[in-house]
């Protein structure tokens, strides 16, 4: 281009490169050397190697926390999608056809600004929000009506075997409206053509889903996939606030992130906090990796 | 994707079966299949709409009733409007200095990840010159790294740096952390701008500076907006981040770790009508801008899948 340029560019560049670098790169860069040391902050960090690796190998929370990571690995995009499907299909082409254009049922537009609300809240604030909910006695949203038909009140956030599932349900109550609306999109640019002759063939609503919306909807699919995944890698925020004891009752909700910030900001292990860190961005890529892998597929081309 | 393709082929998975089954079921029984399938879908959307509405409705009731109306009757409408219970939680727990530190806080942040976002990815994405790949790389390879990973590197960053319990400290991160994606995206967007209007400006002399912040920056304004609200919301979400870099100035805090802070330590004698009034606090101006803006916060949201 025209002279002048090197200083316009890096004029424009350098105070978002210098950010980045300081509060970025370099932490990232840090993180994989600290991991290597028995750093308490004190002293000066001793290279110790990989032993806070073999040492989460026998810390039993870490174990604890890769397992509840593995429920909602599988549960969270399983469940989520699977609502979010069913209804995006139903706003969209679940209605009666007018014209031969298919509608979406009645109500469409309400159902989906209600649904992706809880998306706008932050999630501490919706953590706040179901401790009330679940609260164990009357004053409970839910215990508050079981109570008064008689029954015994349910422990959500205290029976360990429960605490998990109950976290995973607000996880769920968030996440649903995006991918009603992620989905929306999607279904929204199949071509009616397909639906009409498809429907032509006699297709009743039920093959229309299996057989036209959700191979033509795969790439959305996949997005929708690794998202929730990665949610499903972090979830720092509902677990700190939410669970009893940050990831209680003893352990029973736990997650690495949660682990991580024990260790580093209460223990002051930063060195082993770190490897934690480290572990948990290897499983991350891992899994990233691995959906964008194994569901690769001829995407149908229309 | 491909939507200009104008023969749409049909995929081999069309009905077949269907189609047989459904040749007999023409007329009368098909008409109920639409129905009974419509019907049970409409009940399947109420059900959602009511446990979506219903735990936000019960806190904005709560919020007026006293600890005994909480605890007798967590169903009834409260007795009085108890105003009180929000002047309590605004003054008393502290939510209103939460509020406007949250409201500084992401102010600050997300206009500094437009203004250096937008001009790192429009030099990126319209200049050659040496480096450049390199660069937009690596600030697309941060979206790839949980920030977990950084979390004690970088509480010690801004420690050194002299910034920590402070909101430049906490500001300057959430910029950083935002600018992978604000980059990412408006560096795609930056890239379908037309030329034409910029080659013109330049033939009248005008500087690249002002070429980008008068002609560039207007035109990209979808784009923008868009960006702008992903990041309000994200950054106004932000939990653990605050929780780290703030932790030692209460006086700081933004309204998600209070709000978070007053719930967890809340013990036997807690203010449970406080808590649910400063909920409400927290929740209702969501609303109201939800309502205003909904579509524009739906694209913007959903704007980061499809890209």
């Amino acid at each position: 281009m025209r002279h002048g340029k090197y200083p316009f560019v890096i004029g424009f560049l350098f105070v978002p490169v210098t950010l980045y670098v300081v509060f970025v790169i370099a932490p990232y860069a840090q993180a994989f050397q600290i991991s290597m040391t028995n750093w308490r902050g004190l002293s000066a960090p001793q290279w110790v190697g990989f032993e806070n690796y073999r040492r989460l190998l026998d810390d039993g929370n870490f174990w604890k926390a890769i397992q509840h990571h593995a429920v909602l690995l599988l549960a969270l995009p399983l469940i989520t999608i699977a609502i979010a499907l069913f209804f995006a299909f139903l706003l969209n082409v679940g209605g009666r056809s007018v014209g031969g254009q298919r509608q979406g049922v009645w109500g469409s537009k309400f159902y989906r600004v209600v649904f992706f609300f809880p998306q706008v809240l932050a999630v501490a604030i919706i953590a706040v929000l179901f401790q009330m909910v679940y609260r164990p006695n009357e004053s409970g949203l839910i215990n508050g009506v079981l109570m008064k038909l008689g029954l015994d009140p349910v422990l959500f956030l205290i029976k360990p075997n429960l605490a998990l599932w109950s976290i995973l349900a607000v996880l769920v109550w968030q996440a649903v409206g995006f991918y009603v609306v992620l989905f929306s999109a999607g279904m929204a640019s199949i071509p009616t053509e397909i639906y009409e002759a498809a429907e032509m063939d006699g297709a009743t609503r039920v093959t229309l889903f299996f057989r036209v919306t959700l191979p033509l909807l795969w790439d959305t699919l996949q997005v929708a996939w690794v998202y929730l995944g990665i949610a499903a890698f972090d979830a720092f925020a509902i677990v700190a606030v939410l669970s009893v004891d940050g990831g209680g009752p003893d352990g029973a909700t736990t997650v690495l992130a949660m682990e991580i910030y024990r260790n580093a900001f209460v223990y002051s292990k930063y060195g082993y906090a770190s490897a934690m860190g480290v572990a948990l961005f290897f499983l991350t890529i891992t899994f990233a990796a691995l959906t964008l892998r194994l569901s690769k597929r001829e995407s149908v081309e229309y | 994707m491909n939507p200009q393709s104008t023969l749409p082929p049909t995929p081999a998975a069309l009905p077949q079966t269907g189609a047989r089954k459904g040749a007999g079921r023409r007329g009368k029984g098909r008409r109920s299949e639409v129905g009974l399938f419509a019907g049970l879908g409409h009940i399947a959307l109420a059900v959602w709409a009511v446990i979506v509405i219903v735990p936000i409705l019960w806190t904005f009731l709560a919020s007026f009733k006293n600890t005994t109306e909480i605890f007798s009757s967590p169903w009834t409408l409260p007795g009085e409007l108890r105003w009180e219970n929000y002047a309590r939680a605004w003054t008393k727990a502290n939510v209103g200095r939460y509020f406007l530190n949250s409201v500084i806080v992401v102010g600050l942040g997300t206009f500094g990840t437009m203004l250096f976002g937008s001009m790192a990815a429009y030099v990126l994405a319209r200049y050659k010159f040496w480096g450049n790949r390199v660069i937009y790389y690596l600030f697309v390879s941060g979206l790839a790294f949980p920030v977990f990973l950084a979390l004690v590197p970088l509480f010690f960053v801004v420690k050194n740096l002299g910034l920590l319990n402070t909101h430049t400290g906490l500001v300057l991160v959430y910029i950083a952390y935002s600018l992978p994606f604000t980059i990412f995206f408006l560096a795609a967007f930056f890239k379908t701008l037309p030329s034409s209007v910029a080659e013109a400006g330049m033939i009248d002399g005008c500087s690249h500076t002002r070429l980008f912040f008068q002609v560039m920056l207007p035109m990209a304004k979808p784009g923008l907006i868009s960006l702008t609200i992903f990041n309000v919301i994200g950054q106004w979400a932000q939990y653990q981040l605050p929780l780290v870099l703030l932790s030692n100035a209460k006086d700081k805090w933004v309204l998600t770790q209070g709000i978070a802070d007053i719930s967890v330590n809340a013990g036997y004698e807690a203010d449970w009508s406080g808590l649910f009034a400063a909920l409400t606090i927290a929740i209702l101006p969501m609303i109201i801008v939800y309502a205003i803006f909904q579509r524009q916060i739906q694209s913007g949201l959903t704007s980061g899948a499809v890209k």
